[in-house]
């Protein structure tokens, strides 16, 4: 009970919603994006984000006919930009994940106003990543070899090697993350069958696979949906942690090391926070949901940012010492060179735009500014770009041997296929927006409910009476 | 249909009661509950706690689908990658024993994670007893702001008018006969 009575507390002191607002505002606000025709401002925005993807589609198709050789990737730098990319998309979808599963197992109310786009963003930022392992492979014709399947040459894949267990973990993340994601989506999908007419009925009746908010129906809903969220908190520490052995189990300097799982996993949450933080200023303004989306949700996650931010900080610096301190000379070099080498300036950007930019988050005023969390955060996946660049390129391009030296130069094709990327993920995104409820009515019903009694038990205004329609 | 003759029989219509906030539900569904009406259900836009005490709602038992079915996942996955690496065609890589237990947990556990969760939400399609298109709704604002509480028809000796005037007296939106 006291647990209960702690989170009503929490509660009561910053309600995370206008009690004044009935059940029904919820459904009207949350739908009203879906049910008029796009502004301008989106049609640009998409105009941009497509044109950006079929740009990619393009190089990549002349790749597919010139081969990897258009690309900066050469000897001793074989995993560049692609790969870079691949951990960087990864990492952003961590971010859903932590709101929808890891908030919810420890009851933290205030993900609900914040989950769905979250989720959104991460199947939208792993479909992304699921793009770069296989246009790095060259011959991506022959992707489905990673798959293990019975085959004429009677070869099974090598179950010793991170690269397989990559494969393993990013379809199970996606796929889990989409059932997660469309589990939360059925009941609002009823909502928005019973609200609309003609076509749009019958696709969201189909969605909504005839859901009628039966309590016998959400008794199994409510622990079906606590069960995945079980199974997605380890699952989305197991992906990143996956991802960090493609390096941590080569015998490579700089990517030898035991602190890789957490430090990735730390850099993942960081970074699709930061994500997070970017899509929400701008989904809150453009659709008019700043009473749903409030500065307190943002703050809150500022603190994680904050939180985050100092963990990879940390994370740095541990790495580094242990390899001055490791009396290893390759180590060593590898580190030194990191930090003064020809890639200084990767270094320090990842270095600035980490660990220093987001200590401004320390002050309350900042932290509930929207300028300043609007550039911090696109500060901050800037810096974690670079983390990726700094620890697969400095540690490839100069090993053992001086003879294995060079410099990387990524190409215009290299640039043109990232600057898609981003295109690719805007594009799935803007469209979510517009099709599918970018906030849980159901869920935030709940909330409201709580801040209603909150505000009347206080003698405030509550709107406990409904709007009787019929 | 042949499996028709063994199923209960289906209520043909019941009645609906419908309210404005959860907590007009959850009194009303406490006095319907000592007045002993059978195979009550509520329809809610959202869960609202405590509602299944009163219905005599019984536990999920979709965890147990989760436990099973990632243990049973887990267990293939690893099954799997031992016969491959071991007995199918075995090859040494990296010096390593053909069943290097280590190397072998990432994808064990992701199997184990991947059959449990499409598994759960299986069962909770089939516990939910969904897609059901073709039932009807019974009221468009039950997804929007009304709580709507629902007494089936029990069989000959159901009493519409008892029904209606316990239900009556706890402050409805509004009460109606639906076909189901």
């Amino acid at each position: 009970m006291s647990e209960v009575a702690a989170l009503v507390q929490t509660e009561a002191a910053a309600p995370l919603i206008d009690p004044r607002k009935s059940f029904a505002d919820v459904n009207t606000d949350v739908s009203a994006p879906l049910e008029r025709p796009p502004g301008a401002l989106w049609k640009v925005f998409f105009g941009i984000s497509a044109s950006l993807f079929l740009l990619m589609v393009i190089v990549v198709g002349y790749q597919m006919k010139k081969g990897l050789g258009i690309l900066g990737i050469n000897h001793p730098v074989g995993w560049g930009v692609y790969i870079t990319n691949f951990v960087f998309w990864i990492g952003i979808g961590h971010a859903g994940t932590l709101i929808s599963a890891i908030l919810h197992l420890f009851r933290q109310r205030w993900r609900t106003a914040i989950n769905r786009s979250a989720e959104a963003m991460t199947i939208f930022a792993v479909m992304t990543a699921g793009l770069f392992p296989l246009i790095h492979l060259g011959r991506t014709w022959f992707a489905y070899w990673l798959i293990p399947y019975p085959n004429w040459r009677f070869l099974w894949v090598n179950f010793r090697s991170p690269l397989v267990w990559d494969v393993f973990a990013v379809s199970t993340y996606f796929t889990i993350s989409l059932c997660f994601w469309y589990t939360g989506l059925i009941p609002d999908f009823a909502s928005l069958r019973d609200r609309s007419a003609g076509w749009r009925r019958a696709i969201y009746g189909a969605l909504s696979l005839g859901w009628r908010g039966s309590e016998r129906h959400w008794q199994h809903y409510e622990r079906a949906y606590m069960m995945l969220a079980g199974l997605a908190t380890p699952l989305v520490l197991s992906v990143h942690s996956v991802v960090s052995f493609d390096f941590a189990t080569a015998v490579l300097p700089g990517w030898h090391t035991t602190i890789f799982p957490p430090y990735f996993v730390a850099g993942a949450i960081f970074s699709g926070f930061a994500m997070v933080v970017t899509l929400l200023v701008i989904l809150r303004k453009v659709f008019h949901m700043e009473e749903y989306i409030t500065l307190q949700h943002l703050e809150n996650m500022n603190k994680i940012i904050l939180v985050t931010g100092m963990m990879v900080g940390y994370a740095y610096a541990t790495e580094f010492f242990v390899a001055l301190y490791s009396n290893n000379p390759y180590e060593r070099f590898t580190f030194m060179n990191r930090a003064t080498g020809p890639f200084f300036w990767a270094y320090w950007t990842m270095v600035t735009c980490n660990v220093v930019v987001p200590q401004v988050f320390w002050f309350k005023k900042l932290r509930r500014s929207l300028p300043v969390m609007f550039v911090v955060s696109i500060l901050v996946n800037v810096g974690m770009w670079f983390e990726r660049f700094t620890i697969i390129v400095t540690s490839l391009h100069r090993d053992f041997l001086p003879v294995n030296w060079s410099y990387y130069k990524p190409t215009i094709f290299d640039w043109s296929v990232t600057a898609g990327s981003f295109g690719f993920f805007f594009m799935w995104f803007l469209l979510f927006c517009r099709v599918f409820p970018a906030i849980s009515m159901a869920e935030v019903k709940g909330v409201l409910w709580t801040a209603k009694k909150n505000a009347a038990a206080k003698g405030q205004p509550s709107g406990r009476e409904p709007a009787h329609v019929s | 249909m042949f499996l028709d003759r063994f199923r209960k029989p289906q209520p043909k219509r019941a009645i609906l009661a419908l309210y404005g906030d959860p907590d007009r539900l959850l009194s009303a569904a406490a006095l319907a509950r000592e007045h002993g009406f059978q195979g009550m259900d509520a329809f809610t836009p959202y869960p609202v706690h405590g509602l299944s005490e009163m219905l005599g709602v019984r536990k999920s038992w979709v965890p147990y689908v989760t436990l099973v079915m990632g243990l049973t996942g887990a267990t293939l996955g690893l099954t799997f990658e031992i016969w491959t690496s071991a007995y199918d065609w075995p090859i040494i890589v990296g010096g390593k024993p053909f069943i290097s237990l280590p190397a072998f947990i990432p994808v064990m556990f992701e199997s184990g994670v991947l059959i449990g969760g499409t598994m759960t939400l299986a069962a909770l399609l089939l516990a939910c007893g969904l897609p059901n298109l073709g039932k009807p709704i019974l009221d468009r604002d039950l997804t929007n702001d009304h709580f709507g509480l629902y007494v089936p028809e029990t069989g000959p000796d159901w009493n519409e008018e008892r029904i209606f005037s316990v239900l009556r007296k706890t402050g409805p939106i509004d009460i109606k006969v639906v076909r189901v």
